[in-house]
């Protein structure tokens, strides 16, 4: 298991996966907005989402993992 | 004009302010919840909170602005840039509520803001400007029409947006339909509606604009160009005065040209005219922006004038002849970057305490920041920290006193673009005024910092 981390602090706009979902490397995983940019949240490795961690609207803060990935 | 309310945050707010003290006029400062300490807050005569942190709650509330401005009997507002700046409602509740609106009226914004109609409006006065298209249907064939009647390269832009959002290049007529369809769904999605058009692309221009003070009587002053050309994805990071590399005959030409087109618009408010440059084809048309810039600092250093009290006197009516009787001689050069709290490499933003913040003093370099030590830069806001404004007798002068300036300026807790801007200081290309819009990406391409051979 192995968690997707935001590399930014921002508020989440929009989750891009639901568990379950199976996700390739680089796949968008969701969207923090931090500074008036909309930064994609990618998965660094492929798998299964098992947990979402967040949902939109939330305030991360940098390194928060939004999702748990197996 | 007794007490002026200030609907903005950041440097910009510490610059209306410092400006309307020296002017013998209050202020009024407004915060959101997540501002409560910034230094300013302390300079204005009076601080009112207006809401959350989220821009929507509270700087782009307009109901909660004027409520502000109402409840502490303020006269007029300062929009700064950004936020409401160039909102034609905000400007028209703002006059209904009784309040000088120290920037454009509904009607300029409207018209500047609409790229094609501004487009057609400039080019019945004369205005320098490449062939471009009226707004076409959703259809990508008619654009396709368009688009070969003008002929390629071209750039296919929202006649409704901003920032560069929307706007994609179309190098032949195979990139037509898909460029098209990926334009208009950024346009949609971004501002609400795709009213696309085509305008002719000029490859690797200059961006140089000129900046102008107008009077309510019909009065229009050039106050000479400032070049903007070193970007990255549109947001400007160098601005400096005057433009490099260009003769200032060319130069002063097109401002006195621009100087009869404003005047016989009846223009009556601060202005920028944006133009594209390029060594072959000269100045084309690009947007006005009717409102202060955030780079206006390298004009008051070579002009010696205070722009933003110019802009006040002359929102509340003053005439031209006692504000500015004449326009300033060039003094010297100045360079400014903008300190962006953002990594310099990656270029992610990078919201965070600053535990440190000390920025740099010297002669001939200014500092514009809305922060101070302790301060958070939160992630709801733009990214800029500072700007670092230096002057000096020549560009390379100035360059220099921007370097030094940048070296010493200590920030700790959060990352910075400053590695980014040193570098292309340091650029060959930039030091001999060689300046384009590919300058920061050809440099970006070159490597990080400190990954280059020495």
């Amino acid at each position: 298991m192995f968690k997707v981390e935001t590399p930014v602090a921002g508020r989440v706009v929009a989750v891009t996966v639901t568990e379950g979902q199976r996700v390739a490397e680089g796949d968008c995983v969701a969207k923090v907005e931090s500074m008036k940019m909309e930064i994609p949240v990618e998965a660094e490795r492929a798998g299964v989402v098992k947990r979402v961690l967040v949902a939109e609207g939330v305030e991360v803060d940098e390194g928060q993992a939004m999702a748990e990935l197996e | 004009m007794k007490r002026v309310l200030v609907a903005n945050r950041g440097a910009v707010a510490r610059r209306v302010i410092r400006a309307l003290r020296s002017l013998g006029l209050e202020s009024v400062a407004v915060y959101s919840e997540a501002d409560r300490g910034m230094p300013y807050l302390e300079e204005a005569d009076a601080a009112v909170l207006i809401g959350p942190a989220p821009a929507a709650q509270s700087y782009l509330d307009a109901g909660a602005l004027l409520r502000a401005a109402r409840e502490t009997g303020a006269d007029a507002v300062h929009p700064g840039y950004g936020f409401l700046s160039e909102n034609a409602d905000f400007a028209q509740a703002a006059e209904a509520a009784g309040l000088l609106f120290i920037g454009p009226s509904p009607r300029w914004i409207r018209m500047l803001g609409h790229k094609t109609e501004a487009r057609a409006a400039m080019k019945a006065l004369g205005m320098p400007m490449a062939a471009s298209s009226p707004v076409l249907g959703d259809d990508s064939a008619a654009a396709r029409r368009a688009a070969d009647e003008l002929g390629y390269p071209l750039l296919i832009k929202p006649a409704c947006g901003g920032g560069g959002i929307g706007m994609l290049p179309v190098f032949g007529p195979a990139e037509v339909a898909s460029q098209w369809e990926r334009a208009h769904a950024i346009a949609t999605r971004s501002f609400g509606k795709a009213d696309l058009y085509l305008e002719q692309l000029v490859a690797e221009p200059r961006h140089v604009e000129f900046q102008f003070l107008a009077d309510r009587h019909g009065a229009v002053r050039c106050l000479y160009e400032r070049d903007c050309s070193t970007q990255r994805r549109h947001q400007k990071v160098i601005e400096e005065a005057p433009a490099p590399g260009i003769a200032r005959a060319e130069v002063e030409a097109m401002a006195a040209q621009l100087e009869g087109i404003l005047g016989r618009l009846g223009y009556d408010v601060i202005g920028t005219v944006e133009m594209l440059y390029a060594p072959g084809s000269g100045f084309s048309f690009l947007e006005v922006n009717a409102r202060l810039q955030v780079e206006h600092a390298v004009t008051e250093a070579v002009t010696g004038l205070d722009l933003v009290a110019c802009q006040i006197r002359l929102a509340a009516g003053e005439r031209m002849e006692a504000v500015v009787p004449e326009r300033p001689a060039l003094q010297g050069h100045a360079v400014e970057a903008r300190v962006y709290a953002e990594d310099p490499v990656r270029f992610l933003p990078s919201p965070g305490v600053l535990r440190q913040f000390d920025p740099p003093h010297g002669e001939g370099v200014r500092i514009e920041t809305g922060y101070a030590v302790g301060c958070r830069v939160s992630s709801h806001y733009d990214p800029l920290v500072a700007k670092v404004i230096a002057h000096g007798f020549t560009r390379e002068a100035a360059i220099a006193r921007l370097s030094g300036a940048l070296s010493a300026f200590r920030i700790e807790g959060i990352k910075t673009n400053i590695p980014f801007i040193q570098q292309v200081l340091g650029d060959d290309g930039f030091r001999r005024g060689v300046v384009s819009t590919a300058l920061a990406g050809r440099v970006i391409a070159q490597g990080a910092p400190g990954a280059r051979a020495a």
